[in-house]
């Protein structure tokens, strides 16, 4: 028994009359709140149904049956059922060539060129269509899941190269530059995403030539890849603020002119340091991509929010939303794991 | 040599010029495609718009407004509006971020678990998800009127909104304002008051709580009542404004909590033995010595979660909570037509905000920073 108490387990849990009360408080509040969450997500729930009446004359839980049914709409959107395979196909290229430049032993950088070159090239002429005897599939299509993936890749692949100007641009020596790196860091990052999505979708038509029409995800993409690359430059700057004097003093005395030295030695450990800053920035965009939801693109949001307008479905809000929830809660999971991975690895030469 | 030096002042002068020069040449051609845009649709840019009759209701509204008033107004009116639910979101968040690090840091491994799972989940969400749930899952299943939830007897929960007492009265409205007046000036020239042996974050909002308890008792409360199908007397809180606030308070609590948490667990250990083997208790260890050094790595991470509240209430557009983007973007384009002028406002008014925080953080931290070292 006196073995028993001493437990650092019970001791910690019920070690002061303090720590018994928190112990005690927390489990009653479990005790009413999960049975009634459980019963409604797991117990009541129903998975087979052909309309919300049935769902509900089969059980008061959740009625993920909805879901069910829906499943591809979320996944992608209103993209034609027969060529759903090119997205697939686009997604596993992505996968591939992704799961390539982070666990590749040698050529690496090959592996994240492909990555920044090819996929983009090669997704965009898979999901568009309209060459090589792909039927064409216009952006009004695209949606679900999809569409969120599509806007934080590109957005991320844009940001990062443009995010590494603004930031050398940030500490250059020369005045007039530093002066407008810092005017576009500043304004992007002083106004909210949601307000330049609208003045990107408003007001883009009228800062072009007269005739010449965007369609509405590039403009969404354009937007979104200015305001990243803001928070991608700042985060930059700090990782080029990170990297030690003697570094560039080392590449100078070993004869490297100025770009050599940036280009080559400062930049490449730079970007190591900020890696964790990328990947939230990574995290942060990827929910963020659901703001276009608000803008009149059907990303995964938007099509659960319209799926709930179907008589057959009406209202079932809570079963769309939670799921919802729940799909950006893993994607978010596997971009902070891929992202721990990536620290790791290219921390590899710098451990000591 | 000199000649090698002056070689790379051309070379950079050169450079400087030939950005400078793509720059103006691209917002040249934006500008120009902008006119040439406007002429063809018969407009120009005139600011004249904002001072004729609006015509729009606005539901949800802490100052004065009908239809006749003139668009500038709208955007007092909807300015307020966005400064009022990001001073609530700021309350909320601030104390379910205290809470949760403290939970976190407790030494309680259940109540530590359930803060960390809480967080974990709430921050790997979208916010417009949380917000839209609120909104759609919660706030519109709540029962009608005549089903109201009741709170002693005094606050009614329906579908159309959170109904609660008001208070009021001159007595009420003048020691509020005395409060807040005294506080705001103690907490300035706390120092030079001379008041350096007790710190500020333990007197100060003691008596904020203790005046707005004053005030209470002595305001007129008009509590709300059912009559026939509605509420009178009281103050409705519309369900967009519960649902923002629940919404953005609960997702930027938990990034909150992590930077409470991180600047505690940053001072904690040395300098908390320290405090101790001086003879300090555990909780003048806490205010005296972990607390004042915390707040110095807590201010700017802190500040930018704020500004990060009020830039994150543009997403009151989704579920049509009046603030600026909503009214303004929405509303007030619609009618008037008027995008250039519009969009230059509302982003105009979040640039200005946000760059005057950013300067007054500045300033704060490179005081702080002084008296530190």
């Amino acid at each position: 028994m006196r073995a028993l108490t001493r437990h650092p387990l019970l001791r910690a849990l019920f070690g002061t009359p303090g720590n018994a009360a928190i112990t005690l408080l927390m489990l009653a509040g479990f005790a009413w709140a999960l049975p009634p969450l459980f019963r409604w997500m797991l117990g009541d729930a129903v998975w087979e149904a052909p309309n919300r009446a049935a769902c509900q004359a089969a059980g008061s839980g959740a009625c993920w049956a909805f879901i069910r049914a829906r499943f591809a709409l979320f996944f992608y959107g209103v993209y034609p059922a027969p060529e759903r395979w090119r997205v697939e196909l686009g997604l596993l290229l992505l996968v591939v060539i992704g799961a390539g430049a982070l666990f590749a032993r040698r050529g690496r950088g090959w592996w994240l060129l492909v990555l920044l070159t090819v996929v983009p090239a090669a997704g965009a002429i898979l999901l568009a269509g309209g060459l090589f005897g792909l039927a064409p599939v216009p952006t009004a299509q695209w949606g679900g899941l999809m569409l969120n993936v599509v806007i934080s890749f590109v957005a991320l692949g844009g940001a990062i190269p443009l995010g590494i100007a603004l930031a050398f641009g940030r500490r250059s020596r020369y005045p007039v530059i530093r002066l407008l790196s810092v005017a576009m860091i500043e304004f992007w990052r002083g106004v909210p995403l949601l307000a330049v999505l609208f003045m990107g979708l408003i007001l883009m038509p009228l800062f072009l030539p007269n005739g010449v029409t965007v369609d509405n995800l590039v403009r969404a993409l354009v937007v979104m890849t200015l305001f990243t690359s803001a928070y991608m430059a700042e985060t930059i700057r700090g990782g080029l603020q990170g990297v030690p004097n003697g570094q560039a003093e080392a590449a100078e005395a070993l004869g490297m002119h100025h770009g050599q030295v940036q280009l080559l030695v400062i930049l490449p450990q730079a970007l190591r340091l900020s890696i964790p800053g990328i990947i939230n920035i990574a995290v942060d965009l990827f929910k963020d991509t659901t703001l276009v939801s608000i803008v009149g693109l059907f990303d995964l949001m938007g099509v659960v929010t319209q799926s709930m307008k179907d008589p057959a479905w009406l209202g079932l809000a809570a079963e769309g939303y939670t799921f919802a929830a729940i799909v950006f809660f893993f994607a978010c999971l596997v971009i902070s794991l891929g992202g721990s991975l990536l620290e790791r690895r290219f921390g590899e030469g710098s451990r000591r | 040599m000199n000649t090698r030096l002056k070689a790379h002042a051309v070379k950079g002068w050169l450079w400087q010029g030939g950005v400078a020069l793509a720059v103006a040449a691209l917002f040249y051609w934006l500008s120009h495609n902008l006119s040439t845009n406007l002429a063809a649709r018969g407009m120009e840019i005139d600011f004249g718009f904002l001072a004729q009759r609006a015509g729009f209701d606005i539901p949800f509204r802490l100052v004065a407004w009908d239809g006749s008033y003139p668009y500038g107004w709208a955007l007092y009116v909807s300015g307020v509006n966005t400064l009022f639910a990001s001073a609530l979101i700021i309350v909320l968040a601030s104390l379910l971020g205290l809470a949760l690090a403290l939970m976190r840091l407790s030494g309680n491994p259940l109540a530590a678990g359930t803060s960390r799972t809480i967080v974990e989940v709430v921050r790997n969400t979208p916010q417009l998800t949380q917000i839209v749930f609120f909104y759609i899952a919660v706030l519109q299943v709540l029962p009608p009127m005549r089903q109201s939830i009741t709170w002693f007897g005094s606050m009614f929960l329906n579908v159309r909104g959170l109904y609660v007492p008001a208070p009021s009265g001159t007595a009420y409205d003048a020691i509020l304002a005395a409060t807040c007046a005294v506080v705001v000036l103690a907490a300035v020239f706390w120092r030079r008051l001379g008041w350096h042996e007790v710190p500020r974050l333990v007197v100060l909002p003691p008596v904020l709580v203790l005046g707005a308890i004053i005030a209470g008792v002595t305001a007129n409360w008009d509590y709300p009542s059912l009559k026939g199908f509605n509420f009178t007397g009281g103050t409705r809180v519309p369900p967009e404004l519960l649902a923002l606030v629940l919404g953005i308070g609960v997702y930027t609590s938990v990034f909150i909590a992590e930077i409470i948490r991180a600047a505690i667990q940053g001072i904690h250990r040395g300098q908390g033995e320290a405090a101790r083997s001086l003879g300090l208790s555990s909780s003048q260890a806490m205010f005296l010595v972990i607390l004042p050094q915390a707040l110095r790595i807590l201010i700017p991470p802190l500040t930018s979660q704020y500004l990060n509240i009020i830039k994150s209430t543009t997403l009151g557009a989704a579920i049509a909570y009046p603030e600026v983007l909503q009214i303004f973007a929405r509303t007030v384009l619609n009618q008037s037509g008027r995008a250039v002028e519009v969009m230059t406002l509302v982003l105009g008014v979040f640039l200005a905000v946000n760059l005057l925080a950013s300067a007054a953080m500045n300033v704060w931290n490179r005081r702080l920073a002084l008296q530190g070292r």
